[in-house]
């Protein structure tokens, strides 16, 4: 098998200690973001970007991927302790794993969502393993009108079909879009959009936006309300972070099932950790022994879910390593890593980068185990860090915002920007604008553009090229369908 | 089912409008002097203007037609609001003319501040070490540097 092989390969590349290390590091750092609420794997994964100047490409994604499945673990412990998800996938869990914890059962939640998320992280390792190269060999087959056309799928589903609001979904794209055309055009050498600034004829940096949307957008929403949502309590745990005979019993189905929802979803070129948690929690609802005890704490409400949203998390690598394409924030940050490196992200990446992309495979599957360890015998810990009072919290995360966005040249005008978009973050979170789709967009905005020129070289301008090939129309029209579809369906039904 | 317009949501919409307004003038200025390319440095400048435009019109009929559903942020705390924009106003001056660690302290007090501590002294204690501290790693163990100041040269 050549897949294992390269795997091996892989593992060879990952387990020498400085790789080890830098995992080590990664799932450390992305535990502790996780739980710490208002931080994700997204705004961590920006601030550190910096680091890619210093060290070599395979040690630094070692680390984000650490950071990026810890924050999957952590997020876990946040929502069953102290009902404020760490972030949007872990709502669920927060639904039954904090009524479990209030019902004295805190330990046996975060036992069935700390080893369901072993459980499903390895699981969509494994599929991202298998799954990577045969996504790669289609994709070869890929021309830019096809990969235009692909992007726009992405386009359409992160923006349109994921969130609460079609309209404002693609208001926050095409925000990001116009964001990433800041900057000289590479293809004709044009400035754009730069307002005759001089900082901004590199582009917008993605660290400014991602830390200003992310962390100081944040901040300023929490500010402006009178009365915060009540999250100063933490429940206490009292049991043993153990599961018990029937625990698992309860758990081990839900985990499976919960993996083999995530990692598809994950993986399509949609993503999205939202759908596949509340899917696999409709599903274990559903399936349940004891249906009564949904909405007071059943543990399959949780141990489905939290492996959904891990499995999804690895599904998610599958488009951004085999096609370079981003569907979530943090996947778009990772992206951008990528392009600082000078490291073309696609389906040629498997081949030029394969000890970069088998040794970063590898350290998931180590990564997977550390993080069990971090998460059950530790958790008393991570615990004490929820007792961070929010007021210095924030003071932190400013302070380490101000010094990843000041570092980048040490210009004031990169803090003004960062607070620009702090206050258009602000005003998102406020009026309910999903905040991903901007990241998206900004960072493949220009890839787009790219492979649109490209077809259209191609082409000699005709825009029909991308209709005539066979694979382009098809995912055209899966993307209106995507766009139109919901809206015609609610129609059709209600006669 | 006319409901009355909500006129929070419709400025949000005109703000859009007004985004698309700024992006398609600045598109008009873009040099398109480009001796050969099939899509010119404008193409999808203006594609982005026509989506705002787009989106921006929706959004205040949106409004108009009683607005969307977001969360209840009940009353806006315009107090905590300005301190914390305070912090972030004096953070761009100071950190040029004080350097990284002062700013900083400045930055990290008022921000406790707006969430609610009254200790400002010992805030501003713990700004200062957690700025000092994360001066000497960044800048002095990772070579990352986050520029000079006044207590910066002390070191």
């Amino acid at each position: 098998m050549d897949t294992l092989s390269q795997l091996i390969a892989g593992f060879a590349v990952a387990l020498t200690p400085y790789n080890l290390m830098w995992c080590f590091v990664g799932v450390t750092v992305g535990t502790a973001i996780g739980v710490l609420p208002g931080l994700g794997p997204a705004l961590t994964i920006a601030l550190l970007l910096p680091l890619t100047y210093k060290v070599d490409a395979t040690a630094a994604f070692i680390l984000f991927a650490g950071i990026y499945y810890g924050a999957m673990y952590g997020g876990s412990t946040t929502s069953i302790l102290l009902n404020t998800p760490g972030e949007s996938a872990t709502i669920v869990t927060a639904m039954e794993g904090n009524k479990m914890a209030r019902r004295g059962r805190a330990g046996a939640a975060l036992a069935t969502a700390a080893i369901g998320s072993f459980v499903a992280g390895t699981i969509g390792t494994i599929g991202l393993t298998f799954l990577a190269e045969p996504v790669v060999n289609f994709a070869l087959r890929f021309g830019p009108a096809e990969y235009f056309s692909l992007m726009i799928v992405a386009f359409v589903t992160v923006s349109a079909v994921l969130g609460t609001s079609a309209v404002r979904g693609i208001t926050a794209l095409a925000i990001g879009i116009f964001l990433g055309l800041i900057g000289i055009d590479l293809q004709t050498g044009q400035p754009r959009f730069t307002f005759g600034v001089t900082e901004l004829l590199d582009g917008l940096n993605v660290i400014v936006v991602a830390v200003g949307l992310f962390a100081v957008g944040e901040a300023l929403h929490l500010a402006a309300q009178k009365k915060r949502p009540d999250g100063g309590e933490v429940i206490e745990v009292k049991d043993s972070v153990w599961m018990s005979r029937e625990d698992w019993s309860r758990s081990w189905k839900p985990w499976l099932r919960g993996s083999l929802i995530g990692f598809p979803i994950g993986a399509m070129p949609a993503g999205g950790a939202e759908v596949p948690t509340f899917l696999s929690y409709f599903v274990e609802k559903r399936l349940a022994k004891k249906p009564e005890e949904f909405g007071h704490g059943a543990i399959e409400g949780v141990a489905g879910p939290e492996a959904a949203n891990n499995a999804s998390a690895a599904g998610v690598l599958v488009p951004m390593l085999a096609l370079g394409l981003p569907t979530s924030a943090t996947a778009a940050i990772m992206l951008s890593a990528f392009q600082s490196y000078g490291i073309n992200p696609g389906p040629l990446l498997l081949q030029q980068q394969s000890a970069l992309v088998w040794g970063l495979i590898a350290s998931l599957y180590i990564g997977n185990i550390m993080l069990l360890v971090l998460n059950l015998p530790l958790i008393a810990l991570w615990v004490k860090m929820l007792r961070i009072p929010e007021p210095l919290l924030y003071g932190g995360i400013l302070v380490f915002a101000t010094i990843g966005t000041y570092g980048i040249s040490q210009s004031w005008i990169d803090l003004l920007l960062l607070y620009l978009m702090g206050g258009m973050g602000f005003l998102m979170r406020r009026f309910d604008f999903p905040t991903a789709p901007v990241i998206i967009g900004m960072i493949l905005g220009p890839l787009a553009e790219q492979e649109f020129r490209r077809a259209m070289t191609i082409s000699e301008g005709n825009l029909m090229i991308f209709v005539q090939k066979p694979l382009s129309l098809a995912l055209l029209l899966i993307a209106v369908l995507a766009l139109v579809g919901p809206k015609v369906w609610g129609m059709v039904r209600r006669g | 089912m006319r409901q009355q317009p909500a006129w929070d949501d419709v400025a949000i919409g005109v703000g859009v409008m007004l985004l698309a307004v700024i992006v398609g003038w600045q598109t008009t200025v873009i040099p398109d002097n480009a001796i050969y390319a099939k899509v010119g440095p404008k193409v999808i400048p203006w594609l982005s203007t026509a989506l705002l435009a787009a989106m921006g019109i929706a959004l205040t009929v949106m409004g108009l037609r009683g607005g969307w559903e977001h969360e209840d942020t009940g009353e806006t705390d315009y107090r905590s609001l300005g301190m914390l924009a305070l912090g972030l106003i004096l953070n761009i001056v100071l950190i040029d003319l004080a350097g990284f660690i002062i700013a900083s302290t400045v930055l990290f007090a008022l921000t406790a501040r707006a969430f609610g501590s009254r200790q400002i002294p010992r805030d501003a204690a713990i700004g200062f070490v957690l700025a000092l501290v994360a001066y000497l790693g960044f800048d002095r163990g990772l070579g990352y540097k986050i520029g000079s100041g006044l207590i910066e040269g002390l070191f």
